[in-house]
Formats: C-alpha cells, sequence, structure tokens
C-alpha cells in the first residue's frame, strides 16, 4: 500500500462505519495483517458503541411482545467450530484475529522490506491455532507477542519438503525466539515435533509442535542466549533430551 | 497490554449479558427476554439517531434484535464485549439503511444535515443511561469542536468520511484524521481499552 494512501489511518472511520463499501473491504485486508491496526479498531469500536449506549431510549411497551414472538420462529444460525470440538479448518474468514500471529506477519514483513512473505493463507492458518494457543497460554502468548512485536526482531523463512516453510523469529532484546511453521506433515503416529537450540552444535531443547496441526506459531522454550540457530527434529511423543533423529531441518538464526 | 479501566459503564442488573447471549445461542428463549430488556433501549436510540424516522427505526431496530437472536452462536466473547457486539451490529444496519434509502440525498440535505449536526443536548426520553449519556458528554468535550462535529456526524448521523468531507468543505485526510483522534482522545477519556 502507498503511503498516501495508508489504510491505518482509516481506523477511526472504520470503526464509526464511515467507510464505503469497497474500502471497507481493503481495510479489512489490512487489518488481517497489522496487528496494532486491529487492536487499535477494536478499541475504537468499544468507543463508538459507547456513544451508542449513551443514546439509549425506551422503546414502545409493545415492542417487547413483537420481537419475542418473532424470534420464535426464526433458526439460530450453527455456531462455528469451538477449538474444543476439534479443529476447526472452516470459517477461516470469521476467526477471530489474534495478536500474535498478526504480530508474526508485521514482524516478517518489516524484516523483509514489507514484500508479501506472508500470504494470506498463512496467517489464517496461523490465526486459527493461535486461537487455542491463547486460551491454554495466554501468557505466553504475548510474551511471544512480545518477541514477535520487537523493534529488534529478526526473520529467517526457510522452505522445508512438501512445501512447507518454517520462520524463526529472534529478539536480541528479549533473549527469545519464536518460531512459526506452515503445512507441516503430520508427525507418524507415536512421534512429535521438537525444537532444539543450536549451541554451537550443542542441541538443546526449545520445546514441542503440539500435534494434529499442520501450522504453528510458537514462542521456542527457554532463552536464545549463545544460540546460533535451531534445528526440528521428530522424537517420540513428549519429546527428549537429546536429538534422536536427523534433523527434519535446521536453520541459522537471523544475524 | 493496557489496564482494564471500566468508569461509568451502567452494570446492568441480573446476568452477565454475555452470560445470558451465551444461554441465547444455546436456544433459550428466556435468556433471550432478558437480553432483550439490557439491550433493546441501547439498540432502538442508536437506530433511531442515525435513522431519525421512527417508525423506520423500529421496524430496523427489530430486525437488528432478530439477528443477534439468530447470530447469538457466532457471538465470539474474545473479539468484545456483549454489548459492543450488538450495537455494532445495530450502528451498522442502521447505516446501511440510510445508505440505501439516501445514497445521493445526502449531498441535496446539506443544509439540513448542517443544521441539525446531532447536538448530545438532544432530548432522550430515558432509561438508566444518564450516568453512561453524562461520561460521554463530558468527553465530547474534550475533543475539538472539529473532531466532536465529524465523529458526531459519522456515527450520529451515518455519514461515510467523504461526506463529512464534504458537508465540512474539508480535505479528505483532515476529516480522516479527525475521526482517528476525536475516537482516540474519546477512548481515553472513557477509559475504553479492548
Amino acid at each position: 500500500m502507498t503511503r498516501s494512501d495508508d489504510p491505518h489511518t482509516l481506523t477511526g472511520a472504520f470503526a464509526l462505519h464511515a467507510l464505503e463499501d469497497e474500502e471497507r473491504a481493503r481495510v479489512e485486508e489490512h487489518l488481517a495483517h497489522c496487528d496494532p491496526c486491529a487492536q487499535e479498531v477494536r478499541e475504537l469500536t468499544e468507543t463508538a458503541a459507547r456513544l451508542g449506549l449513551a443514546v439509549a431510549t425506551a422503546p414502545r411497551r409493545g415492542m417487547r411482545d413483537d420481537v419475542l414472538r418473532r424470534i420464535t420462529s426464526v433458526r439460530q444460525d450453527v455456531p462455528r467450530a469451538e477449538p474444543e470440538s476439534g479443529l476447526p479448518r472452516t470459517s477461516r474468514r470469521a476467526r477471530p484475529v489474534s495478536r500474535w500471529a498478526l504480530a508474526a506477519c508485521v514482524a516478517a514483513a518489516a524484516a523483509f522490506g514489507g514484500t508479501a512473505l506472508w500470504q494470506h493463507q498463512q496467517a489464517q492458518d496461523a490465526r486459527d491455532q493461535t486461537h487455542q494457543a491463547r486460551k491454554e497460554a495466554r501468557e505466553q502468548s504475548q510474551e511471544l507477542a512480545s518477541v514477535l512485536t520487537a523493534p529488534d526482531a529478526r526473520t529467517r523463512t526457510g522452505r522445508l519438503a512438501d512445501g512447507a516453510s518454517a520462520t524463526v523469529v529472534v529478539s536480541a532484546s528479549r533473549n527469545r525466539a519464536a518460531f512459526v511453521a506452515a503445512g507441516l506433515p503430520e508427525p507418524p503416529r507415536g512421534k512429535v515435533y521438537q525444537l532444539w537450540f543450536d549451541d554451537d552444535g550443542s542441541m538443546r531443547p526449545a520445546g514441542l509442535l503440539s500435534p494434529g496441526r499442520d501450522s504453528q506459531a510458537m514462542l521456542m522454550d527457554g532463552p536464545v542466549d549463545r544460540a546460533t540457530g535451531m534445528g526440528i527434529t521428530l522424537e517420540p511423543s513428549g519429546g527428549s533430551a537429546k536429538p534422536t533423529t536427523v534433523p527434519v531441518a535446521q536453520m541459522l538464526f537471523p544475524a | 497490554m493496557k489496564e482494564v479501566v471500566h468508569i461509568g459503564i451502567p452494570s446492568a442488573p441480573g446476568p452477565d449479558l454475555q452470560e445470558l447471549l451465551a444461554r441465547v445461542a444455546r436456544g433459550e428463549q428466556e435468556a433471550f427476554a432478558d437480553v432483550y430488556d439490557a439491550v433493546a433501549g441501547p439498540v432502538l436510540g442508536v437506530v433511531r439517531r442515525v435513522l431519525r424516522d421512527h417508525a423506520q427505526s423500529e421496524e430496523v431496530a427489530q430486525d437488528v434484535l432478530v439477528e443477534v437472536w439468530r447470530t447469538a452462536p457466532r457471538y465470539r466473547p474474545d473479539r468484545g464485549t456483549a454489548m459492543n457486539w450488538i450495537l455494532t451490529l445495530a450502528h451498522r444496519r442502521a447505516v446501511d439503511r440510510v445508505r440505501s434509502v439516501e445514497a445521493s440525498a445526502a449531498r441535496e440535505h446539506k443544509a439540513a444535515l448542517l443544521a441539525h449536526t446531532p447536538e448530545f443536548d438532544e432530548v432522550s426520553e430515558q432509561v438508566e443511561t444518564h450516568l453512561e449519556r453524562e461520561q460521554v458528554r463530558r468527553c465530547l468535550r474534550t475533543l475539538t469542536e472539529l473532531q466532536r462535529q465529524s465523529v458526531a456526524l459519522a456515527y450520529y448521523s451515518g455519514l461515510t468520511y467523504r461526506q463529512v468531507a464534504e458537508l465540512l468543505a474539508l480535505p479528505l485526510g483532515t476529516v480522516k484524521t479527525r475521526l482517528r483522534d476525536g475516537l482516540i482522545r474519546l477512548r481515553d477519556c472513557l477509559g475504553v481499552s479492548a
């Protein structure tokens, strides 16, 4: 997007429904890639609602009966798949905006000079599982967000076999790293992907990828310290203290 | 992440709205009656403020409330408060109606609109929104006149920012900025966090 026409400045108009449809769509597109903008829109929308709350007015008495009568003949929508009920892979566009998967996009985009490295679909995938992860580990996700949005976040992306890709984001100031993968093949039964910090050839455990999803974004366990890269191996469920298989992938950390 | 500071949000008596909405999502009509009692006033208020026509406002407000019933299973608490969800829907529907009806009429009604720049002092017969209204009014006063005017024309009159710009004879960029800055100032004054 060009500077003169930055959708970011339209957050106010967006929250007030003061955009024409075409512009609205454009801003929505932008929000999917811009976490700070999405957050701002959430806040400004809540603010606009307060303007609405302040002008409440008493409805005609009979309206209550009318509405209550009307709903008896209206079938309710089917809920979206809840994360608890399995893997939500549908209605991606309707999923809630996640702070940190989007932050990944921001960080990646920043690191790559704004190129469209992060395709929309990847963002959507990341968001799907983000929602679940956030429920499980809100604190961790905030820490992750802080890594992904750190001013000194550096990103490196590698292609794995079968079209999978992996991105590692490192923040020296926070001494933490985040790992984002998309399209990883399902591990064989009883196996799990394990991440490792590469301390000059010595592998240090850095967490397991949750099984059952083909895309992942997670904060790597432990500090980066002197690690110069990372690796992924397939390990027996529960993980190992040291890698027991040849790495699926190894990446140097971005300089 | 900012601390949540709730100031002056009228605490609805009875069960929490979000809780109620979850029960509505499971098809409980009694819970919907409670939701109605909590939100019908604000919904109608928003719609009427935008549409100004009483008969049409009730029709749209009713549609919004039925839509709340229909789409309750899709409400996601992590996207915002239940009241916000409902009022955003109400405002959107009201604005849609205005734009479909008045597509080009806004231009012709320039003078009328300007004369009708919504003031907070307009009387609205009302329920328990006194505190909320006082607070919003106080915070609106912290905006510059032009911010306040732009925000009010967009929200309460349902104008696009282009229409606002045209109406006030201002550059588009200025209006964009004003809407955003105005809302940000309001947000901070109201202690909104999301």
